[in-house]
């Protein structure tokens, strides 16, 4: 086991340092996220009340679609030069390769959304502080499920010639319910209402992201065999 | 037990029947061969003829539509994770992030496959390959040539008994090709067991210690290399594809 967590950290750190000379996926992710949400700024106007309904699901768009461009541009890195073949070759097991792969997805993510998060509360004048916590539970839950779903969906996509467009067909039908929760539970925190209404959407999100990290564990051998 | 850590009859690689399927496209066709430890085979055939995917399977990237594989007697399926550090792969595509360096490369695959002194090993590689001078440049910076020598540099770095190569020779300049030679005649000389994929007739046979050809996915040639001199190898050669 020790083994194993080992090659994940190896997979992590090889990422950010990838990353630390290449800036290509956080930079691409947080130029995209940052057009999101100015672009859908100008949809409000000035002191609208109505802009706290809809500003959770703006956050969320900027999230998941600057996510599907980082996530191509990440799994890029493994294809170019035949590098993913090289991770199969090694005498490591093939699910850590996948959850290093999916938590430094994950971890750029995060980097992108603290950026962007403050410049979303300036254009939005949005109360996020009066549930600092739970806003942060949530991003993390549903950050990490969509960054998971996203990796095994980005490794199934990225050899296909029409790999930008089929990653968010084959992705956004099956991350709903990850969309959906988080959407509603930040809506609820930023809207001031009552936050016990938010658990069963955090309770759905925690238990998707159980779910699918075991049942990627569980399927990633033969996912990647071919 | 042998080397590899699995049971070793007189052949450490044994093939047989081994068939490919790609779709309806059959990509090998019952194939069987046997290699000692210690031979150097060289696979020769066109394009297409089923070589790579021979490669493939042999390095357990692909599994076979139908045949078997054994490592001494055991088959290649029963064989656990840690037999891949028995083999190193060179490929015709570089396997390594351009955006690292030389050294950040070799490092982050030492750590994979859990080489000890890593410092040490890639001073060693780093020398072997004529590349100690560039290891804190980015690969993306290197030319053909040197991006194949590191290749070949990270696919010894675990200091494998196999090696595997899928055309190695392709693209390289005169330097490059004269490195890749002396490395494959070290490797040779120290009886590990070389598999190589390539065109290139003349460096295939002067190499090499087993000669095969592959037409269409099934194996029409595999002798000695003593038992066929090049002249004779090269005719064989061009009636057997053409």
């Amino acid at each position: 086991m020790v083994r194993y967590f080992k090659t994940v950290y190896h997979i992590i750190e090889k990422d950010l340092l990838l990353e630390l000379k290449s800036k290509e996926v956080i930079n691409s992710m947080l130029i995209f996220a940052l057009l999101v949400v100015v672009v859908f700024s100008f949809i409000f106007e000035p002191g609208a009340e109505y802009k706290n309904d809809l500003a959770a699901g703006i956050l969320w768009m900027s999230i998941i679609f600057s996510g599907i461009l980082g996530l191509n541009k990440s799994m890029m890195n493994e294809i170019n030069g035949g590098n993913l073949n090289a991770l199969l070759l090694a005498p490591v097991d093939k699910s850590a390769i996948f959850f290093g792969k999916g938590l430094s997805n994950f971890l750029f993510m995060l980097i992108m959304e603290v950026i962007i998060i403050p410049i979303f509360v300036v254009f939005y004048d949005v109360p996020i502080m009066n549930n600092l916590l739970f806003s942060i539970i949530t991003l993390l839950l549903g950050t990490y499920g969509f960054a998971i779903l996203g990796t095994l969906f980005s490794i199934i996509s990225v050899k296909s010639k029409t790999r930008e467009v089929m990653l968010p067909i084959l992705l956004l039908p099956i991350i709903i319910p990850v969309v959906l929760s988080a959407i509603q539970a930040m809506n609820i925190f930023l809207k001031g209402d009552d936050i016990s209404e938010s658990f069963k959407w955090l309770q759905l999100l925690l238990v998707f992201d159980i779910v699918f990290t075991l049942v990627i564990y569980v399927i990633f051998d033969f996912v990647i065999e071919e | 037990m042998g080397y590899l850590g699995v049971k070793v009859n007189s052949s450490l690689i044994t093939v047989d029947q081994l068939k490919k399927k790609y779709g309806e496209n059959e990509a090998l066709k019952g194939v069987s061969f046997s290699l000692a430890e210690g031979d150097f085979l060289s696979i020769f055939g066109p394009n297409g003829a089923g070589k790579s995917t021979l490669l493939k399977l042999l390095s357990a990237q692909t599994r076979p539509s139908g045949g078997k594989i054994y490592y001494g007697e055991t088959e290649i399926k029963d064989l656990t994770d840690d037999f891949r550090t028995k083999f190193g792969v060179i490929s015709h595509l570089p396997f390594l992030y351009d955006s690292l360096s030389a050294y950040d490369n070799l490092k982050f695959y030492a750590k994979l496959y859990g080489v000890e002194n890593i410092d040490f090993r890639i001073k060693e590689i780093l020398d072997i390959v004529e590349l100690t001078h560039r290891k804190n440049d980015l690969v993306r910076n290197f030319s053909r040539g040197m991006l194949q020598r590191l290749s070949i540099g990270r696919a010894l770095i675990h200091n494998p008994d196999i090696i595997f190569l899928d055309e190695p020779y392709t693209g390289l300049d005169q330097h490059a090709s004269n490195i890749l030679t002396r490395i494959l005649k070290e490797l040779f000389a120290h009886r590990k067991t070389i598999l190589m994929v390539t065109h290139n007739l003349a460096k295939g046979y002067e190499l090499s210690s087993k000669l095969a050809i592959i037409r269409r996915g099934e194996m029409v040639f595999f002798k000695d290399k003593d038992d066929v001199n090049d002249y004779e190898f090269e005719d064989i050669y061009i009636s057997l594809v053409s």
